[in-house]
């Protein structure tokens, strides 16, 4: 067949090149040295993997090494080179001393010979035949029943992906809930906060306790509800503000108070730019205007930061009026008809 | 007087002369040294230095009674420096940002212009304009006398307020429009609670009522401490994140493999006779 094609091409098959040695082929000398390189490679990586076990038992933990820890730099360092010599050894024993054979494989047709077709077909008629599932259509519809049904577990499970329960929507704040500092819980006084100010706040019932002393939230029930809870508050001139209607007296003297989860996908937000007012998202861009009501000025987030109405207690300090007017956390398909059950309900 | 001349010879003499000496000493030292010269002591004379460097290095932009320059379009050319205290002169002529070098979307860190001397007295001047903050003392910046616990709280401080911007060790940030949160991990305790306490440029003010001076020194402390700390998962990469990973992966991890590849295939020495 080559020949055939040989006599079409405008070159003629030049044949293979005549084989030329490697010089351990050639050379004995050359080729004892060789050897003797790569059982040296072996050798330093076992004496590398035995100074890795003298590392752990004599480098203390606390020691370090040009400001890394001394005893993971020296694990990593004999670990790694005493690989890298294994593998460096292995090719160079196969690239110098093995078997240096060219060899010509021609290719095959992919296709089987016509005996081994038609016995395969032969085989599988056969068994079609003997399994009766032409004849006994009950068996064949009752398994394609069964293999259907397997289909709804899977479809139901993926229930989970779906909407929150509107239930679920709501925060932990409430009418008269003092917003308190987050880390040390303390309660805030307008006359705590300087214009420019930013304070990452949280309502105050994540710090209170039971009779026993325990935190009315904890471990995971905490973080679901700070993760919809978290606010922050910041203080401008009273000036700057451009409060929308219904909105004026949700702040206090340019004291205002945001949610601190993004509209866009949830991450928490406290980026504040206190001359511009805007908050940024670190994870998406998305910039919010706290000054015109948390509105959403760029980025993928395209609904309005929700804001927390604020007043004073009587002791002076800054409580929310109520749970947030809008839903908190990033935007889902029914949104619209939830914010509908939250209108309705308070 | 017969009695103590009879006891000049006891064993403790010696010891009891040269105490009372050096304790007169001491006391007369106390009462007559001066004074170290320290940044709350100030004088009329450093207000009047304040006032003349003012009008020279920064009165073009914020004009010359510190009032401020604002634009025809009705923006600030130079903000009030009318109330901003003593602590906002310090910080932002001692870490270089003032005097401005061109309008640009931030002032940038660089060399300082101004001798300690010379910042002092221009602090004196601002200050003595209208009541501001005050530049901070020891309970702010004296973090080596941090506890572990101390520390801990400090980094939870830290993480909760300063993270969003600065990064979780402190390496910075990207802000819109060109701005920046700068790295702040070699920056000096005393500047550092001057930020706080200030709201630099775009940053926010985070008062003493809220985050106390003792919050405050926690804060220096874990930020101090976790940039003293040796890094035990090797090269640290910036403190930047899993984008330098991604890179140190992609050069260096595929740019090895695919160097060993090339090894591999390569055909190496031949020679022409057996």
């Amino acid at each position: 067949m080559s020949d055939e094609i040989a006599k079409h091409e405008p070159i003629g098959d030049p044949g293979l090149a005549e084989h030329q040695y490697r010089p351990q082929d050639v050379d004995d000398a050359q080729a004892r040295r060789t050897e003797r390189q790569i059982s040296a490679m072996f050798l330093i990586a076992a004496a590398l993997f035995v100074a890795f076990c003298v590392i752990y038992v004599t480098v203390d933990a606390n020691e370090t090494f040009l400001g890394w820890s001394a005893q993971n730099f020296g694990f990593g360092f004999t670990l790694g080179t005493a690989l890298l010599l294994i593998g460096v050894g292995i090719i160079q024993w196969a690239k110098k001393l093995m078997g240096d054979h060219e060899i010509v494989e021609l290719r095959h047709p992919a296709k089987s010979s016509d005996e081994d077709r038609t016995e395969v077909l032969a085989d599988i008629n056969a068994g079609i035949e003997e399994s009766g599932i032409g004849r006994r259509p009950m068996i064949r519809n009752s398994l394609l029943t069964a293999l259907g049904a397997l289909g709804l577990p899977t479809i139901f499970m993926l229930r989970d992906l779906g909407p929150l329960p509107f239930g679920q929507r709501v925060t932990v704040w409430k009418k008269g809930m003092r917003v308190v500092n987050d880390v040390s819980g303390r309660p805030l006084k307008p006359a705590d906060l300087q214009v420019g100010q930013l304070v990452n706040a949280e309502p105050a019932v994540f710090f209170e306790e039971d009779e026993e002393g325990h935190r009315l939230y904890e471990g995971a029930e905490l973080l679901a509800a700070k993760g919809k809870a978290a606010v922050i508050v910041v203080r401008m001139r009273p000036e700057a503000v451009r409060p929308s209607q219904g909105r004026e007296n949700w702040g206090i003297d340019g004291i205002l108070c945001y949610s601190k989860i993004c509209t866009h996908v949830g991450c928490p937000i406290s980026l504040w730019e206190q001359q511009t007012h805007h908050l940024l998202c670190p994870c998406h861009q998305s910039t919010f205007d706290l000054a015109d009501n948390g509105k959403a000025i760029f980025g993928p987030a395209l609904r309005s930061l929700p804001q927390l109405p604020l007043a004073l207690d009587d002791e002076g300090y800054l409580i929310a009026v109520s749970d947030f007017p809008e839903i908190v956390g990033p935007s889902y398909p029914e949104l619209a008809r939830d914010q509908k059950k939250l209108d309705k309900s308070s | 007087m017969r009695k103590l001349s009879t006891r000049r010879r006891h064993p403790l003499a010696g010891l009891v002369v040269l105490l009372t000496g050096l304790v007169i000493m001491g006391g007369l030292w106390a009462t007559v040294a001066p004074e170290p010269a320290t940044a709350e002591t100030v004088t009329s004379r450093d207000v009047e230095a304040g006032r003349l460097l003012f009008e020279i290095g920064c009165a073009s932009c914020h004009g010359t009674n510190a009032e401020g320059i604002g634009t025809q379009r009705g923006n600030v050319y130079g903000p009030t420096l009318i109330g901003v205290g003593a602590a906002a002169v310090d910080f932002q002529v001692g870490t270089g940002r003032m005097p401005l070098a061109q309008t640009a979307p931030q002032a940038p860190r660089k060399d300082v212009e101004y001798s300690p001397e010379e910042i002092r007295q221009l602090s004196a001047f601002v200050a003595s304009l209208a009541p501001g903050p005050a530049i901070p003392g020891e309970e702010y910046t004296d973090f080596e006398k941090a506890s572990i616990s101390d520390i801990r709280e400090g980094g939870e401080i830290f993480r909760t307020n300063c993270t969003a911007c600065h990064n979780s060790v402190g390496a910075g940030g990207a802000m819109p429009g060109g701005k920046y949160a700068p790295d702040i991990r070699d920056v000096t305790a005393k500047h550092l609670a001057e930020a706080m306490i200030i709201g630099p440029q775009q940053m926010p003010v985070f008062s003493d009522e809220v985050i106390t001076p003792e919050d405050k020194r926690n804060v220096i402390a874990y930020v101090k401490a976790l940039n003293s700390e040796p890094e035990y998962g090797g090269i640290g990469g910036g403190g930047l994140g899993p984008v330098v990973d991604g890179m140190f992966t992609w050069i260096i991890g595929i740019g090895g493999l695919a160097g060993f590849a090339i090894w591999i295939g390569a055909h190496g020495a031949r020679v022409k006779k057996r």
